[in-house]
């Protein structure tokens, strides 16, 4: 085949799927600001996106603190700078893998379990039910999962941080030898607003990423099984892919020394 | 409008999937309290036929005029305005199963209208028993109904907001012949005397048969024969004889790829 013709279909096919999604963005993020807001079913949905993302999103906090902690030390051993370990803990995991790691866990949790139920309305035409039963399927299911997705990401990383550096704590305390309250104390004190406010913007970004991928390859899953599993399975691998890449981006606009 | 206006009426409508043209050309009228029955093989465009009424699906040409109405260009609410004349039984039922059955029922009455939970509850129920369903099975979660139990929740759920037209989308496919017949007589006697106008799509002539006033059949994207349900035998139209006696041979060939 010609090359033209294979780079073309390529760049065509790339132009669709963005329009697509920008459509799909668009009337998702028009229906949650505009009333009205279902709100039972955005509590229904804050309880099963954010509250059981706890457990997962919290042992992975506590366990990334605690190979942080090591790690630096090992570093900062070297050049006799170990007391800096609670400090590079605290801004570490507050600036970037506080979000970052739930963001990933949220992701798998998260955006599977949001394609797989909406995919499998999809097929089995419950969402046509809704249209026909004069509700707005975005208004009833994509709203709430995605509001509940921006309002519980930033609380969940909140709490992963506290987690994460206690988890750094829990390692220096027992087998670094560190002081407990002087850790803590260099902690907080050393930490400032933009640290911790730059990672719960963070948070709302990939939680907005996270519902929107969610709900959309759930929107445009085809077929039986078979659709719905390739529809879960781009889900979490695009939310995954987006994350990281919104993460640079993020990191550069909030960049400040 | 007048009573010589039609309920619902197609024409020329044309809906492509990429190359593959589903419709092409369907003339179609639905006069107010009318039966119709657009009968065809499987993968010849009846349910998407539907779906562009509903505005699921939208033509790339003709029009659709619902009480004289040009609907194919709604939007927003007045969108949502058109929907609540309708409903629908889909094939598979398609019942939340993150609901009970009575909120099932209710559903359009609750999200739909706004009705408070108390008064649309008893609508249910009400409606429930009008397809030989008790208050005992309001409780229940769909995916505990065998098949027809499901089909006779969704058509409670089809009659729930006394819509004025009612579509059935292969009403009595994978049910048992018995319980076809029970959904026949359920279609028949929840909308007589309603003044309801209804649009049924089947392969099953047994149903097509009682169900219906009037029939039409799809083929290859066209309307190719329209008449009364009494003159369906005589209708002198081989590709109707050929579908309505279930033969394999005749003029129209069984496609193989979709």
């Amino acid at each position: 085949m010609n090359i033209f013709a294979l780079v073309g279909r390529a760049v065509l096919t790339f132009l669709a799927m963005a329009g697509r999604l920008g459509i799909f963005t668009g009337r998702a993020v028009t229906h949650c600001v505009s009333p009205p807001i279902y709100w039972s079913l955005l509590l229904k949905q804050m309880f099963r996106i954010g509250w059981l993302s706890l457990p997962v999103v919290g042992l992975t906090a506590f366990f990334t603190g605690g190979v942080l902690a090591l790690q630096i030390y090992i570093g900062s051993y070297r050049y006799g700078a170990e007391a800096f370990v609670p400090q590079v803990v605290a801004l570490g995991i507050c600036r970037e893998l506080g979000p970052v790691i739930a963001g990933l866990m949220f992701a798998g949790r998260v955006a599977a379990a949001i394609a797989a139920e909406i995919g499998t309305m999809r097929v089995t035409e419950q969402i046509d039910a809704l249209t026909t039963l004069a509700t707005n399927p975005f208004k009833y299911l994509v709203a709430p999962r995605m509001l509940a997705a921006v309002i519980t990401m930033p609380l969940l990383v909140g709490v992963a941080d506290i987690i994460g550096i206690f988890g750094g704590y829990s390692v220096s305390t027992s087998s670094l030898g560190f002081n407990g309250y002087v850790y803590l104390n260099n902690s907080v004190n050393f930490l400032t607003n933009q640290d911790v406010f730059s990672g719960l913007i963070k948070a709302a970004a990939f939680g907005f990423i996270v519902s929107l991928m969610g709900c959309y390859h759930g929107f445009n899953s085809k077929g039986g099984a078979q659709g719905v599993g390739a529809a879960t399975t781009d889900a979490v691998t695009s939310s995954m892919i987006l994350i990281l890449a919104a993460n640079y981006i993020l990191t550069s606009l909030l960049f400040e020394t | 409008m007048t009573d010589a206006t039609p309920k619902v009426e197609l024409r020329g409508v044309k809906k492509r999937f990429g190359s593959k043209v589903v419709l092409d050309g369907v003339d179609l009228k639905i006069d107010r309290a009318e039966s119709l029955v657009v009968i065809g093989g499987s993968g010849t465009g009846k349910s998407v036929m539907i779906k562009c009424v509903l505005g699921i699906l939208r033509p790339e040409e003709g029009e659709i005029f619902v009480d004289g109405e040009e609907v194919t260009k709604l939007r927003g609410r007045a969108r949502d305005e058109y929907l609540k004349k309708f409903s629908m039984l889909f094939q598979g039922a398609a019942l939340f199963d993150s609901l009970t059955v009575w909120e099932n029922v209710a559903f359009g009455l609750i999200q739909g209208r706004g009705m408070n939970r108390k008064q649309a509850r008893d609508i249910a129920i009400e409606k429930l028993a009008k397809v030989g369903l008790g208050a005992d099975v309001a409780l229940l979660s769909p995916a505990e109904l065998s098949g027809g139990m499901q089909k006779r929740v969704g058509l409670a759920r089809a009659i729930a907001s006394d819509p004025q037209i009612i579509f059935f989308d292969e009403p009595t496919t994978g049910l048992d012949p018995i319980m076809a017949d029970v959904i026949n007589d359920l279609i028949v006697s929840s909308v007589e005397g309603m003044g309801i106008t209804t649009l049924s799509i089947t392969h099953d002539m047994a149903s097509a048969r009682k169900i219906s006033n009037r029939i039409a059949m799809l083929y290859k994207g066209k309307i190719i024969w329209d008449g009364p349900t009494k003159k369906i035998d005589a209708s002198g139209n081989e590709y109707v004889d050929q579908f309505i006696h279930g033969r394999a041979v005749g003029p129209i060939k069984m496609e193989v790829r979709a």
